[in-house]
């Protein structure tokens, strides 16, 4: 079946992705490039979780990819809020 | 019919797979931080929408389940991008870009951000700087 290797591609490419971002985790010229890599890494993962769900024909991880999305998000907004701030809810 | 959708859906995963790492490689390749911020909207938009809309399209088709999911994952990444991206860009303009070096913004005001009443810094941060 040709989709078992475009799944098999698209794994690989997000999964390169991951630890490219994971680099720019670790060597960032700044704060704000290690926010940027975080949140993409949320994004990287999405897709994994959501890979997987077709590969293994089961429609349970959505939910988990969605709330992966959410809490992606609020810790994006919150880390940014706390190097803004040096507080997060004041 | 069969092969046809699995084509289908195959091209949109290899698209987004490309798109994928094209944004996760610009994260590394590109020269600024604000160039950098605008690889990545890539992978969030084409890149994990067409994975999703496979997914969708295959559970369609294959399992006889449409499931409404992978929309509203599409639906919530596309509000939250440009959210995230604009306090990324704030942090990034209060930590390593001076406000004489910022383009006029040709409407007779102050970037917003510098607004004194919005006050987006907490003064006590105001001088904790990142390096270019």
């Amino acid at each position: 079946m040709i989709l078992n290797y475009a799944l098999d591609f698209a794994f690989l490419c997000f999964g390169l992705g991951l630890a490219m971002n994971l680099y720019r985790v670790f060597r960032a010229p700044g704060v704000t490039d290690r926010i940027l890599a975080l949140d993409t890494m949320v994004i990287n993962v999405l897709t994994l979780i959501v890979l997987y769900g077709i590969r293994t024909r089961s429609g349970v991880n959505f939910e988990a990819a969605l709330l992966f999305a959410m809490t992606g998000f609020v810790s994006t907004v919150a880390y940014c809020k706390f190097v803004l701030r040096g507080d997060i809810i004041e | 019919m069969d092969q046809i959708v699995e084509y289908i859906l195959s091209a949109l995963l290899v698209f987004g797979g490309i798109f994928g790492i094209v944004g996760s490689f610009g994260l590394l390749k590109l020269p600024q931080t604000l160039q950098r911020l605008h690889a990545p909207t890539k992978a969030t938009t084409l890149g994990v929408g067409s994975a999703l809309i496979a997914s969708m399209a295959y559970f369609w088709y294959f399992e006889g389940t449409l499931s409404w999911h992978e929309l509203m994952i599409t639906l919530f990444l596309f509000l939250t991008a440009p959210i995230t991206a604009n306090f990324i860009a704030k942090v990034q303009l209060h930590r390593a870009i001076d406000k004489q070096d910022l383009p006029p913004t040709g409407v007779g005001t102050e970037w917003a951000t510098y607004d004194p009443e919005v006050q987006a810094v907490s003064p006590a941060l105001l001088n904790d700087r990142d390096p270019g």
